[in-house]
């Protein structure tokens, strides 16, 4: 077991009237991406930015390397918010250039700007980027202090299929390097894809905490069978089914395959659209908690 | 349409009224300028010429000529100063009572001159004594009033928007996020703005005293302290201004506040020689006042560091004090 790099103990966030961190716990061992997964509103980014020492908790602590977040986190921590501004009639190179002035060791600029594939942009105003070219700027300053450990913050919500995946390849690439990452986000893929170590959040409890495929295997025995709400009449309700009435469509998760459909067929539930597929942390969220993700 | 407008115009109006700082600075700047303007320029007609009277001013009360109407007798404590003054145009005619009376006016000045008419219509015998040094052109005069609120706005709104801005659009947040300080970042803003100015006011200077043909009395040298030191000082008060507030008009309303009576107030458009005693106490709390005094000091008049010392300690008192205000209540999020 690697010694743990971050440890949050019984983290508790209130406003008034409200409790958005209500006793979460977990500890990250050093290399490791760890994503909070939750929908919106469940407490990941409050969680994160205590942890990055944004916000102070109401009670509870976050130690970096056994200690208090203090000078020393500072200076080894890379972040990337939701939504950050930069200065205006900057370029992106004097972007970088100013944060690189910030810390007492940094990377190169121009390996950073490979790295995040924006060489080509480095004289552009940083306000005539698109989206996804902001946010790889805004990846290059969270690494310009070459961090030992990086948060990410929703980093590809708003960006296009097409941008987000060549996030996840440059994100790939930096845990390719070792870096711990601590990753919140509520795309269920994105979390299977980059994360070694997941925590699900709802309603500033974390309600499920594994690696994701251990996690699925734990509680979807086998696969998943997916039909249009329209097509599973209610006479059909009564069946030994395990299953999960969502918004448009019934989930039925089963060990058995064949005598489920056997069942389905002769309670003469149509089958034309129905779906086989393996279960993901979406049907995880819904099966934990009833609810969809991304409700 | 009306409907979208409707809608449109019911959701500002809410913001409007939900931001209580702004409310009430939209209600209070021009209630506040009413009232002070009504207590420094209200009240019955103000004396038209100033008199000022060396000695024991009291005893020469029966003199026929302290009966004239709009003219404001005030009490000087010697004769040197009383001369000071004459010569700098902050009184019209200085008054000795005695038999027969002296008096000193500054030939340069037309308020002397009327001044003089009646003082001799009242007691032909008075004896004059003019005064001999150049008067300061009113042009001269308002020059250093001018670089000084330029100085004034630029630092006020330059650092306290700028500053509104970064929080506003979370890049203070971001900044916050790394190993820079709160007094590193107000420090860097400090000196950025500091630069600036200094370079904005040299051209403004130079470009302006071609112009007019101005020559400064006193030194260059002391003349960019005293900038620096008033800058210094606006640019903590703006600082501390925008240390707290996300809200753009509750930024503006405050800046406003402040702007305002320091422009009616420190002697930029005219002197407040003569205005009640109390509106002079205000005035001289006003850095501008104390910017503007050395100011004029040093450029009309020639003043060396020890007679603008008290103006110079003033600002940085100010600047020290509203620093660490500004640093002790900033904030780095909404």
């Amino acid at each position: 077991m690697r010694a743990p790099i971050l440890e949050v103990r019984d983290l508790l966030k209130q406003y008034p009237g409200v409790t958005a961190v209500n006793g979460i716990s977990f500890s990250v061992p050093e290399g490791m991406c760890f994503g909070l997964l939750g929908p919106n509103g469940a407490g990941k980014t409050t969680t994160i930015e205590i942890m990055e020492g944004i916000l102070t908790p109401t009670a509870g602590e976050v130690r970096y390397r056994g200690e208090p977040l203090g000078e020393r986190f500072r200076e080894e921590a890379g972040i990337l918010f939701q939504a950050t501004a930069l200065q205006n009639f900057l370029t992106v190179r004097q972007s970088l250039a100013m944060f690189h002035g910030l810390y007492a060791h940094g990377r190169d600029i121009d390996e950073l700007l490979k790295l995040c594939s924006l060489e080509a942009l480095a004289e552009r105003d940083n306000r005539k980027l698109s989206g996804g070219q902001l946010q790889r700027l805004l990846l290059a300053i969270a690494l310009v202090n070459d961090p030992a450990v990086l948060f990410l913050d929703e980093p590809t919500t708003g960006l296009d299929p097409q941008a987000r995946r060549n996030f996840w390849a440059l994100i790939d690439s930096i845990k390719a390097q070792r870096k711990t990452i601590i990753l919140t986000t509520h795309y269920m893929e994105e979390a299977e894809l980059l994360c070694d170590e997941i925590a699900i959040v709802d309603r500033g409890r974390i309600i499920a905490q594994g690696a994701p495929r251990a996690l699925l295997r734990e509680h979807f025995a086998a696969v998943l069978l997916e039909l249009p709400r329209a097509d599973f009449p209610d006479g059909a309700r009564k069946l030994p089914l395990q299953r999960i009435d969502a918004d448009d469509r019934v989930e039925i998760t089963t060990d058995d395959l064949d005598a489920t459909l056997r069942t389905l067929i002769g309670a003469e539930v149509p089958l034309k659209n129905l779906r086989i597929r393996p279960a993901n942390l979406e049907d995880l969220f819904l099966e934990l908690t009833g609810r969809e993700l991304r409700a | 349409m009306m409907r979208r407008l409707l809608s449109v115009w019911h959701a500002r109006n809410l913001e409007f009224i939900r931001d209580r700082g702004t409310l009430v600075f939209t209600l209070l700047l021009p209630l506040s300028i009413i009232v002070g303007m009504g207590f420094i320029f209200g009240g019955p007609p103000r004396p038209l010429f100033k008199v000022g009277v060396v000695g024991s001013a009291a005893a020469a009360r029966a003199d026929a000529f302290f009966h004239t109407r709009y003219v404001q007798f005030l009490a000087v404590p010697s004769t040197a100063a009383g001369l000071h003054e004459v010569r700098r145009q902050r009184i019209d005619l200085l008054l000795a009572p005695g038999t027969p009376p002296r008096y000193w006016v500054n030939t340069d000045s037309p308020k002397g001159y009327i001044t003089e008419k009646l003082l001799l219509a009242a007691d032909p015998h008075a004896q004059r004594l003019p005064v001999s040094g150049k008067a300061v052109p009113y042009l001269d005069w308002l020059f250093p009033g001018i670089l000084a609120m330029n100085v004034m706005f630029s630092c006020l709104f330059g650092v306290g928007y700028v500053v509104l801005r970064y929080r506003q659009s979370g890049f203070l947040k971001r900044l916050h996020a790394t190993p820079l300080s709160a007094f590193e970042f107000l420090s860097a803003q400090v000196l950025s703005r500091l630069g600036i100015i200094l370079i904005v006011t040299t051209g403004l200077y130079l470009v302006i005293a071609t112009m007019i043909h101005f020559h400064s009395a006193g030194s260059i040298a002391l003349l960019l302290l005293i900038t620096v030191l008033g800058a210094l000082s606006m640019i903590a008060l703006g600082l501390t201004v925008a240390a707290r507030f996300a809200s753009e008009e509750l930024v503006n309303g405050l800046l406003n506040l402040l702007t305002w009576p320091m422009m009616l107030l420190s002697g930029v458009w005219f002197s407040l020689a003569g205005s009640p005693k109390w509106v002079q106490w205000v005035a001289d709390a006003l850095p501008l006042t104390q910017f503007l005094h050395a100011a004029r000091e040093v450029m009309l008049y020639g003043a060396g560091i020890g007679a603008i010392a008290p103006s110079l300690i003033y600002l940085a008192l100010v600047t020290l004090v509203f620093l660490g205000f500004g640093a002790w209540s900033f904030k780095w999020r909404i």
